[in-house]
């Protein structure tokens, strides 16, 4: 394998409750499965309910810091549109966004609108992508809590992260109760029957 | 995960949290008898050992328990530890606070059976309220020797070492963590579990656990006898290393999260620096610091909040190299955590090279998802009563540490100061003292209630204050992760909170299911005006442990 020794940063961004925790848990899993040296943060506790959080994973031949330097994130994926903007401080030229469609408002605050949001970060890259994750999850499988896993389905056929879609069912599979892994699988394949049409 | 993290003959690596690194460590060292009182960022010590003793992987021969706060809980394993048991007490910063009374003479008689205390700080403060805490300064005031570890690996590594310090010199140890090193996932390399050894004894020993004038002054010489010999041991810790033979007249001295951040700022920055890793901060190894420095002409002190170590390098260096200049905090914050770039930008400067930083033409507006109550908490019920029932500007509401400090954010704003665990009470006994009319609510919960609000609960009966105090209760401690607390369902013996309340002599209590809005709007008109102090329980569990429970069902 020698993509090994290929650096790759990756910043989930959202709000508390959706997950980001358990997708750091998965992708980190794939990612040793493939033989990489793996570090990752991740934040608890109280700020974490419906408040912003972002996680880093961070892999490759041997990683020191568990988080991802300014810059130097390879790619965002965000659960909530608007927290896709604090992807921007992690970003460069290449990074790509993959952003969710997605809007949870903050109280008493007019939220972002989508086009806003995109031509604030694409000042900074230019690889942007808005994806309808949460309503298609939502119509074909009934639940949108895979959103991020669809994402991250969609980041791994379309090689943005360096792991295949076998390792992170792998990750899943060790992370996820039994009773849903069903879900995630239909998941993936959902994403692969898409992958062509949205990017 | 349990499988894994309790497996006996491992050999392998696997994927770990540095907390559930520090249960492993303690594990592969034997540990017999765990206490906590649970505190992010540290919790995850607690509820792996909690989780690992309520399945089918629970050790034989382990005692484990959710202490009512951290003073009975590092008390508990004084207790284990004066019987001969291997024990791990584990908690948050601010923990140590709370139990420091038990702390310091534990130093002066020392462990009998090896004992770590794990604590974990929280720089910038992610989930602690009160303040940005830096627990070193108790590896002084308790002399109390102090390891740092970086990563998950170290954390199991160090927490071996820390019980084998212990052992040796018969003193505890404490191992200081950061939420970045707690919260840190990396593959961590297993080694066998040893056979755990059953129950302890407790052999009389006047001398040494009684501490007592004149003995305790004497008992003060040996613990700094203790420490001395520490320090010649810790010179040769394989903890204490120089990384780089390189010649350069420039040196990094450095420890915990800020070593992993430099390591990667030197790799960025392509350049060859000696680095000293000291993985003990207290006592410092001065005789491989002074080696280290002695042929530098500057050396860049590496560390999160107070410049502790600084200042020690700065000590040392008038001693053998008094033209060293020693760089730290003019280069690096004291409050809030590092992060990568910072430490990338202050290297170059102190090393005198060039660094780009990659910047964004982007102007970003800023987003803040503020944190909620979740859908469904009994405390939106709590806090809309109040506010139906008294005139918010004309009541001071006092908070305290829980889910429902949240009741301080939009669109409650119901918190009109904020300290430590159990002040909400004890605070408004002072303010009711102190002022003529002014009306006060002060908000706890039951974790925090049975944790320190029965004292100060007891002081406003005994001097007599009239507060209206409203125990939120959910019965559990939620804001952690659900531990179970003394009112909780799923323990041994349930103690009622208002059993307490009324034996600590209040006379004006009741318990209200918040859902019944108009009884509690009642209540509390009529409570916010007696002439003695009056609690209300409102009580309704957390919805989340609603659904556990019926998902288990």
């Amino acid at each position: 394998m020698k993509q090994k020794n290929k650096q790759s940063n990756i910043i989930i961004v959202g709000t508390g409750g959706q997950g980001l925790i358990t997708l750091l848990k998965i992708v980190s899993e794939a990612a040793f499965s493939q033989g990489y040296d793996v570090k990752t943060s991740e934040l608890h506790g109280l700020s974490q309910r419906g408040g912003s959080v972002g996680v880093h994973i961070r892999m490759g031949k041997k990683i020191h810091s568990p988080l991802v330097a300014k810059g130097k994130a390879n790619i965002v994926i965000a659960l909530e549109t608007q927290e896709a903007l604090k992807g921007v401080y992690f970003s460069n030229k290449e990074t790509v966004f993959l952003i969710n469609k997605n809007i949870i408002p903050i109280p008493f605050k007019k939220s972002f609108s989508e086009k806003e949001i995109v031509s604030v970060i694409k000042k900074s890259s230019d690889k942007v992508f808005l994806i309808s994750a949460s309503e298609i999850c939502r119509e074909k499988l009934g639940k949108d809590v895979v959103a991020g896993i669809y994402l991250l389905a969609l980041a791994s056929f379309k090689k943005l992260i360096p792991l295949t879609p076998e390792s992170i069912l792998k990750g899943i599979e060790k992370i996820v109760p039994k009773r849903y892994f069903k879900l995630n699988k239909e998941t993936f394949t959902l994403a692969k029957k898409n992958e062509e049409k949205i990017f | 995960m349990l499988k894994e993290i309790t497996s006996k003959k491992p050999n392998k690596k696997i994927l770990l949290l540095g907390n559930d690194a520090i249960v492993r460590g303690a594990l592969e060292a034997g540990v017999q008898f765990v206490s906590t009182f649970p505190g992010t960022p540290a919790s995850e010590i607690g509820n792996t050992f909690y989780q690992i003793q309520n399945s089918e992987y629970k050790i034989r021969n382990l005692y484990f328990e959710y202490s009512v706060n951290e003073k009975v809980a590092l008390e508990a394993g004084i207790g284990a530890s004066f019987s001969g048991l291997k024990t791990l007490v584990a908690m948050k910063h601010f923990g140590v606070n709370v139990c420091s009374d038990a702390l310091l003479p534990f130093l002066y008689t020392g462990s009998k059976g090896p004992t770590v205390i794990a604590v974990s700080d929280d720089p910038n403060c992610w989930s602690s309220a009160q303040s940005e805490q830096n627990s070193r300064a108790y590896s002084y005031l308790a002399h109390l020797p102090t390891l740092e570890p970086s990563d998950s690996q170290e954390c199991k590594d160090f927490t071996k070492i820390a019980f084998r310090i212990s052992e040796k010199f018969k003193i505890p140890v404490m191992i200081r963590l950061t939420t970045r090193v707690s919260h840190q996932r990396m593959p961590v390399k297993l080694s066998n579990l040893p056979k755990f050894n059953s129950k302890g004894i407790f052999i009389k020993d006047v001398e040494r656990f009684v501490t007592m004038p004149p003995r305790v002054l004497k008992m003060k010489d040996e613990l700094l006898e203790k420490i001395k010999e520490i320090k010649k041991f810790s010179e040769k810790l394989e903890i204490v290393r120089k990384e780089s033979p390189s010649k350069s007249k420039l040196g990094l001295i450095t420890s915990g999260i800020s070593y992993l951040y430099l390591k990667e700022a030197l790799q960025e920055l392509k350049l060859d620096i000696p680095v000293l890793k000291l993985g003990i901060f207290y006592p410092l190894p001065e005789k491989e610091i002074e080696k280290f420095i002695k042929s530098k002409s500057k050396v860049f002190v590496l560390e999160e909040l107070e410049p502790y170590l600084e200042k020690e390098i700065n000590i040392l260096a008038k001693k053998v190299n008094p033209n060293l200049k020693v760089i730290g905090k003019n280069l690096l914050p004291e409050t809030g955590e590092f992060r990568p770039e910072m430490i990338i930008n202050a290297l170059a400067e102190f090393a005198g090279v060039k660094y780009e930083e990659p910047k964004s033409k982007a102007k970003v507006p800023s987003v803040k998802h503020i944190p909620q109550l979740c859908p469904g908490c009994p405390y939106w019920l709590i806090f809309s009563a109040v506010k139906r029932a008294v005139d918010e500007k004309k009541v001071i509401f006092g908070g305290d540490i829980g889910c429902y400090m949240l009741g301080g954010l939009p669109p409650h704003n119901l918190q009109d100061y904020l300290s430590c665990m159990g002040a909400s009470i004890g605070i408004a006994h002072g303010i009711k003292k102190s002022t003529k009319n002014q009306k006060l609510i002060a908000f706890i919960g039951d974790g925090t209630f049975f944790h320190a609000g029965i004292p100060a609960l007891i002081n406003t009966v005994f001097n007599n204050s009239n507060p209206l105090i409203i125990v939120t209760d959910n019965r559990i401690t939620a804001m952690t992760g659900h531990q179970p607390n003394p009112g909780a369902d799923n323990v041994t013996r349930r103690i009622k909170i208002e059993d307490i309340v009324r034996a600590c002599g209040v006379k004006n209590l009741k318990v209200i299911d918040p859902a019944r809005q108009k009884e509690f709007i009642e209540t509390i008109k009529n409570f916010i005006n007696k002439k003695e102090v009056s609690v209300i329980i409102a009580r309704r569990p957390c919805i989340f442990l609603k659904r556990k429970n019926e998902t288990k069902k």
